[in-house]
Order: C-alpha cells, then sequence, then structure tokens
C-alpha cells in the first residue's frame, strides 16, 4: 500500500465514522447502510428485496436518532437505563475488518484532546507551540500523536536514506553515519520526560491561561531507542579531556544549535530514532534526535545531523537571545538547562466541570531533572494541611512518575495543589518563593506549585497563591 | 633464477596489497568497535556543514560588508519580518531599540535592571556578535535560510549594528574587525553563569517547604484569570472527554449557578464530539457527506473518486459535464443506485469539488 492510499484510507475512516450529533438538525444519516450490502448491490444490482433492506436502513437510521435523543434522561423514569435494555447497534451488526485502519487512531469520541496552540502566543505557525492535552491523559507515556511540539522553522519529513550524522570538532577522525549505520550500534531503551524550559512561563508575572494543557502542556514522557551519545563519540575518538562541551545541530531550516555540557549529559544522553517503539515522529525529529535527560527541551535538538565536540560553549542564538533568564538586577543567567523537580494535578484542573459531590481519584504527574521522585504531597486548603500521594511505579529517574491520592469532595470550596520531593532532598517551591528569587521575567524554569481552585458549582479554574 | 625471481616478485607484489589494504582497513577502524560501521568525513564535507561561528570567531569565514549594503540586503530581504528599522514586533521581537551609547561603555543594558524598555530586544540581551553572525548566515531569510553569502551576512550585522549606535553608519565590518566590534557590544557584560543550573550536580538557588498541617495562616489567591479571558483560548468543553469524571468547563457561557449532578445535565455529552474542522476540498467533500456515497478508491454505494477521474481523463467538457450532474442528479453511469440531486452546493463549492474529483483529489 503507498502512502498516499494510507492517507486517503484514513480520511474515509474519519468520513464515515462520525458521531451522531444529537444537539443539531441530523443532514443526511451516513451511516445506515451495512457494507455486506453495499458489496452485494454492486455484485447483484438493485431488487425489489434490496431495495426494501435499503428501506429498512433508512428507517432504522432515523429510530436510532430518535433512541438517542432519550438516552441521557431517560433512566430515572423507566424500567431501567435504555443502554442496558435496548440493543445497540454494535451488538446487533457486524463489526469492522481487521486492519480496516491499517495505521489504528483513537475512538472518534477522542477527538477532543489534540495538541493545540495558546492564541497569541506567538506569531508564526511554523515557530510556535503545540501543547500536549495532559488533562486527559493518563499515566507516564505521552501518546506520539499528542507529544507537543515546538518548532524553530517548521517541520519536515527528512528522507532517512539520506540523512548523514556528521561528528567533527575534537575527534580523531570526523565520522559520518548513515541511519544503516547507527541503527546497527548497540542501542539502549530508556524512558525520561521531555520538558521546554518555557513550559509554564506564561505565569511568572500572573495567572494567563485557562487550562492544564496550557499551563504545563510542554511537556511528554516516552520511551526512546538509539545509541548512548558516549558510545558514539568514543568510537570517534573523541579527546573526551579538553572536549567539555559538545554542539549539536539540527538539519531543518533554523540550522538548530545547542551547546550540550559532557561533563554533565555524557552519561546518559541518547542519539536516538525511535519513540515509544515505532520511529520518531517527523515533528519530533524523524529520524534522529538528542536525548538529553533532564534537560531542557530545546537541547533535544530535532533532525540531528551534527555533533562537534569543542572546548568553550558556543553562543548560539537560542543561548545567547532566547532560552536566558532575566532576573531583576538586569543580568540574564546563560545555559540554565536543568528542569527541576515539579509536579501538577492533571485531573482536576482548570477549566474542568465535576459533575458532583462524593469520590474522586485526584490524579497528577511528578518529574525532576535531577533524579527520580520520593514523594508527592497533594494539599485540598490552598497549602494548609497536605496528605501524602500514593506514586505509581516504576519510578525511573528524569522521568514522569504519576501520582494518585483518594478525596470525598463535600461540596465546598477547595484549592487543589499537589508538590514533590525529588530524590537529592529538593522540595518544589511555591510561586512566592521563586519570585522572591528571580523576580518575574524570567519566562524560563518556573517550577511552582500548581493551585486549582474549585468552586461549589464544580468549577476549576488556574488560580496562584500568595 | 628468472622464473624464481618472478614468483619472488609475485610474492612481494602479494605482500604489499595486503599490507596496504590492511592499512587503508587500520585508518578507518583503528580503535573502532564497531568495523564496518561509519566512514571518515571528508574535507569538503565538514566544510560544507561545519558553518558555526563561536564567540572566539572560530569558523569565522573571511570577507567584509559595509553597513550601506547591509541595508539594501535588510530591505528586500528582512525588512517584511523585522521592519525597515528592526523595530517591529508583528512578526518577531524587535531586533533593534533599548540600548544607549552609556551600554556601549559599560557592556550593560542599563534599561534591563530599571524596565524603563516595555520589551527586550536583540541587541538589548545578545552578548556576542558571533552569535548574530552565526545565526543570520545559519537561518535567515526565515523563508530562504542558507541563502546568504558571508559578505552579505557581514552586510546585515553591520547594519543592525548600525540601528543600535554600535558601529557608524560607514563602517565596513570584516573578519578582521569583529573581535574590536565585540568590545562595543552593549550586553557583553549581561549574562551569569553563575547559578546550579548548567549541570546535574549544580546547586539550586530555591527549595521549597515540606510542612504537612497548619502550613499558613491563611490562603490568599493573589491572581486569577479575568472573567474577560474566560473564553479566550476557545471553548474548554471541547478540548475535554464528554464522558468521564471530569468535563471541561463549557467557556461559551458564564460559570453554572450550581452542580450539574451525576448525569451532566445541561453539559455537553460523548455523541457531542467533533472532529476538527479542516478546510480544502477535501473537506468539503467530507462535510457536504458527499463521502457517505464515494470514498477516494474503494467503491461504496457510488463510484470511488479515483475511478471518476480515470473514466473522464482527458475528456473535453468533462468539468461542465459533472458540474451538471452533481447539480441535477444523475443514473445509469456507474450503477442502479441514482445520485441524488444536490442542489444545496453553490455553484463555486460545486466547481471545486469537481476540479479536485477530476484530478483524482491530488
Amino acid at each position: 500500500m503507498t502512502k498516499k492510499q494510507i492517507e486517503l484510507i484514513a480520511q474515509d475512516i474519519s468520513a464515515v465514522e462520525k458521531p451522531i450529533n444529537r444537539a443539531r438538525l441530523v443532514k443526511a444519516p451516513e451511516h445506515f447502510i451495512p457494507q455486506e450490502l453495499i458489496a452485494d448491490i454492486n455484485a447483484n444490482g438493485l431488487d425489489e428485496t434490496r431495495r426494501g433492506f435499503l428501506r429498512k436502513g433508512f428507517f432504522s437510521a432515523l429510530g436510532g436518532v430518535a433512541a438517542g435523543l432519550l438516552a441521557p434522561s431517560a433512566f430515572a423514569a423507566g424500567e431501567g437505563d435504555p443502554a442496558i435494555l435496548e440493543k445497540q447497534e454494535w451488538q446487533t451488526t457486524l463489526g469492522k475488518n481487521v486492519a480496516t485502519m491499517p495505521y489504528g487512531v483513537p475512538s472518534i469520541y477522542e477527538a477532543n484532546l489534540i495538541r493545540r496552540e495558546s492564541p497569541g502566543l506567538t506569531r508564526v505557525s511554523a515557530a510556535s507551540v503545540a501543547f500536549t492535552p495532559l488533562q486527559g491523559l493518563f499515566g507516564t507515556i505521552t501518546p506520539n500523536g499528542l507529544h507537543f511540539e515546538r518548532h524553530h522553522q517548521g517541520w519536515y519529513n527528512l528522507n532517512p536514506e539520506t540523512h548523514r550524522l556528521m561528528v567533527n570538532g575534537m575527534v580523531k577522525n570526523a565520522r559520518v553515519f548513515t541511519m544503516n549505520d547507527l541503527m546497527r550500534m548497540p542501542s539502549v531503551s530508556r524512558t525520561h520526560f521531555i520538558e521546554c524550559g518555557a513550559n509554564t512561563g506564561l505565569e511568572w508575572g500572573n495567572v494567563a491561561v485557562p487550562t492544564v494543557q496550557y499551563t504545563h502542556g510542554m511537556l511528554s514522557c516516552c520511551e526512546f531507542t538509539g545509541v548512548p551519545l558516549k558510545v558514539l563519540l568514543e568510537e570517534c575518538g573523541a579527546d573526551l579531556k579538553k572536549g567539555k562541551f559538545l554542539l549539536a545541530e539540527g538539519g531543518d531550516g533554523s540550522g538548530m544549535t545547542r551547546t550540550i555540557n559532557l561533563e554533565s549529559c555524557l552519561e546518559d544522553t541518547i542519539v536516538a530514532w525511535s519513540m515509544n517503539g515505532e520511529m520518531l515522529r517527523p515533528e519530533n525529529g524523524f529520524p534522529l534526535r538528542l536525548v538529553v535527560p533532564g534537560v531542557q527541551g530545546v537541547s533535544w535538538v530535532k533532525w540531528l545531523r551534527r555533533l562537534e565536540v569543542g572546548d568553550m560553549p558556543w553562543n548560539s542564538k537560542d543561548e545567547a537571545v532566547h532560552y536566558i533568564e532575566l532576573m531583576p538586577d538586569g543580568m540574564h543567567r546563560q545555559y540554565a538547562s536543568i528542569q527541576e523537580c515539579k509536579s501538577v494535578i492533571t485531573t482536576p484542573s482548570g477549566g474542568q466541570q465535576l459533575l458532583d459531590k462524593g469520590f474522586y481519584n485526584v490524579s497528577g504527574m511528578a518529574w525532576s531533572g535531577r533524579g527520580k521522585i520520593k514523594r508527592v504531597d497533594v494539599s485540598f486548603d490552598g497549602g494548609n494541611n497536605w496528605r501524602t500521594a500514593r506514586l505509581e511505579t516504576p519510578i525511573l529517574t528524569k522521568s514522569i512518575t504519576r501520582f494518585n491520592i483518594d478525596w470525598v469532595w463535600d461540596g465546598s470550596p477547595a484549592i487543589l495543589q499537589s508538590r514533590a520531593i525529588d530524590d537529592t532532598g529538593y522540595i518544589q517551591p511555591s510561586i512566592k518563593i521563586l519570585r522572591d528569587a528571580r523576580g518575574n521575567r524570567s519566562i524560563y524554569h518556573n517550577n511552582a506549585i500548581q493551585s486549582w481552585k474549585l468552586d461549589s458549582n464544580g468549577e476549576v479554574s488556574n488560580v496562584q497563591v500568595g | 633464477m628468472c622464473k624464481l625471481d618472478k614468483s619472488f616478485a609475485r610474492l612481494v607484489l602479494f605482500s604489499l596489497t595486503v599490507f596496504s589494504a590492511q592499512l587503508t582497513y587500520a585508518q578507518s577502524t583503528q580503535g573502532s568497535k564497531f568495523p564496518g560501521i561509519g566512514r571518515n568525513a571528508t574535507p569538503a564535507e565538514v566544510i560544507a556543514w561545519d558553518i558555526d561561528v563561536r564567540p572566539d570567531f572560530k569558523g569565522l569565514p573571511k570577507g567584509s560588508g559595509s553597513v550601506a549594503q547591509g541595508q539594501v540586503i535588510w530591505e528586500s530581504k528582512c525588512a517584511s519580518c523585522h521592519g525597515v528599522f528592526g523595530e517591529s514586533n508583528e512578526i518577531f521581537t524587535p531586533i533593534a531599540g533599548g540600548t544607549t551609547a552609556d551600554d556601549v561603555k559599560t557592556g550593560k543594558v542599563a534599561s534591563l535592571a530599571d524596565r524603563k524598555q516595555p520589551q527586550r530586544t536583540t541587541l538589548m540581551k545578545v552578548p556576542t556578535v558571533s552569535t548574530l553572525w552565526d545565526y543570520i548566515y545559519r537561518a535567515m531569510p526565515w523563508n530562504a535560510p542558507r541563502s546568504l553569502t558571508p559578505d552579505d551576512t557581514y552586510a546585515l550585522v553591520a547594519f543592525i549594528l548600525s540601528l543600535g549606535e554600535i558601529v557608524p553608519d560607514d563602517f565596513v565590518l570584516s573578519n578582521s574587525n569583529m573581535a574590536e566590534v565585540q568590545k562595543k557590544m552593549p550586553n557583553r557584560n549581561g549574562m551569569t553563569r553563575n547559578h546550579g543550573f548548567w549541570s546535574v550536580n549544580g546547586k539550586p538557588d530555591v527549595n521549597g517547604s515540606s510542612c504537612m498541617n497548619n502550613c499558613v495562616k491563611f490562603v490568599q489567591i493573589g491572581s486569577s484569570l479575568p472573567d474577560f479571558a474566560r473564553n479566550a483560548h476557545g471553548n474548554i468543553a471541547e478540548q475535554n472527554r464528554l464522558y468521564g469524571p471530569y468535563r471541561g468547563s463549557d467557556s461559551t457561557k458564564p460559570p453554572p449557578a450550581k452542580l450539574p449532578g451525576s448525569t451532566g445535565e445541561g453539559l455537553a455529552h460523548a455523541s457531542d464530539t467533533h472532529s476538527q474542522n479542516t478546510k480544502g476540498p477535501a473537506a468539503l467533500f467530507k462535510n457536504e457527506n458527499c463521502s457517505a456515497c464515494h470514498a477516494p478508491n474503494a467503491k461504496l454505494v457510488g463510484p470511488s473518486i479515483a475511478d471518476i477521474a480515470a473514466k473522464y481523463q482527458g475528456q473535453g467538457g468533462a468539468q461542465e459535464k459533472l458540474m451538471a450532474k452533481v447539480k441535477n442528479g444523475g443514473a445509469g453511469v456507474w450503477g442502479a443506485i441514482p445520485m441524488p440531486p444536490q442542489s444545496q452546493l453553490s455553484d463555486e463549492d460545486r466547481k471545486t469539488l469537481v476540479v479536485w474529483m477530476l484530478s483524482g483529489d491530488k
């Protein structure tokens, strides 16, 4: 099957698979003629029997819509839940064939959970951000199609056959590797979070955005597979005694360049081609990207084409004009790279609506660029009292840890917070502590405790405490 | 003897061949753990890709360019995004502004501390002139990176520096005076690496509290989203699942007066899920429900688009014929089931769809 055909089939599926819209006038019902009948009519023509089936098809499609309209409220009055008492289409008809979707896609009912841009944040979509919908995710792994996007000059589908990685600078021999070469080398598979240095950067001064997708959605976590940087550099005869710095360069139009601190990052950096079991997605650097665990996402250079070992940092545009942090005295912190310990409650979170009082599983994510998560505490009263949450396993270094805590909501207003502690003993700070140290113009590395206010009407909103 | 000599010569030649082959092998895999993987880069390849310029000017190619030359290039290739004077804030943040003659002397931009400048410009931040040269050469113009020559780049950097009055209007920037210009960069002393974020073992500048009970005297909300911003990110209801314990708030409406209750009365439900809006003929085809009967490649109730395109390929008047068929409906060409008239379509949409179909969805 060609690429074009796969795309076309995906379009067919999304066109045919559309939920019936109860709230509006329904256009011509689309999904009422069974595939078998179509095949039959195509093969044998249309006779009276088949005409009868067609009429019946129309009728039952309309009937289905009418029943659907009643479904949400019918339970209270009748003999029971129509979802149980009435037969559903999927119980009474034949389902789709295997490989109807050769590359599977989420249920149509998941269509709301997609990457989104924050309106007004950037003015050019080729140098913008699309945020991960953390409010709908479970566990620790980000589905590949929802991994956040940040490009500096647009993205491309690079041809893996012509992609090359050059290693030069303070090495015995400047070397060139093809994808064939790299994928023959000994590989490792490790799960790590990637967070943009500017994640939550909109909130240094005040609350600016409504939901966790926009406050924390430049965060993803995947299992990456690739060759360890150290293996590759040693193979090229790198002078790692004098060469303490590495320039990583991307193959996109921005020729993205970032200096990597080899003293800090040599041991766990990966030259990766895979993300969650498949090749990297084009938006995430296909076919090759650098994975620098614990370090801000901008250093995870995508479409990686060159590594140069050197004896001083390069001061590239994204380390001398951007990704620098303005301090109150007018100085900029340069090469601030580590993503410190941070956590956020993802459900319930800003912009969400609770239906009723009672039991809830409050859940969120915690991560640290310096190691493992040791503990997460949750407060329901704006930080006055805290309870320790359950941590899901495995707890991996420089990776996301999922936490959960039981909670019975009595219907009164509450302010939900989480704070994480990592295995260095560092405790996630409040926004006040951060502002006292760094002012509010830093943009980057805001790892403050997030507060969500729950009103008695069940609505959750983004607030800052203190 | 002669014969012996010959075999001896052959032996020598053989050994030489083996030796030189081994030599070549050794060159490419000396100390290698992975024989057969990778190869040495040629000098031309390294030159082609290793274009970075460091703060010590390693990598800076020879060349020069004047402010006047830079202005000409700027106005044709850069001003549309950055403004004639590098002042534009429309597409990217401004390049020039906010620096003073005093900053050129001190090497620290005063407006970064006194907050008199509303927005930080590139010249207020960038400490090293090499950064400007490297980035412009590697990535500008925005839509045509790597199209500038080294001389163009010198000229553009000279022009930008002149906008900040770092160099005079008649200045010619070259590889030989870059180091002198560096001494005038207004924010050359404005960077610090005195922090704990460069290394994983660095010392954090703050730490939180691990207090568990009665930690604060009172809880004060310092900031919340203003009412007018409630719907600024689109309807939050459409950005959450429409089932499960948490729905999105309908941000097109004011907050609800009371709890919705367990049935979620008044809230959107799963069946309200919409696929994301797309544009173009394919979306029109889908939205107008043509796709209920026609698929791109497979025969459904009606023929596939590919079949239609193939049948009418190269036929004169095909577009008019099909446009009429779409409007009035038709039967008998492809099978027994007639296609109903699509009179709801505007003429423009009809044309768009027919042209798209005849192209075979190209």
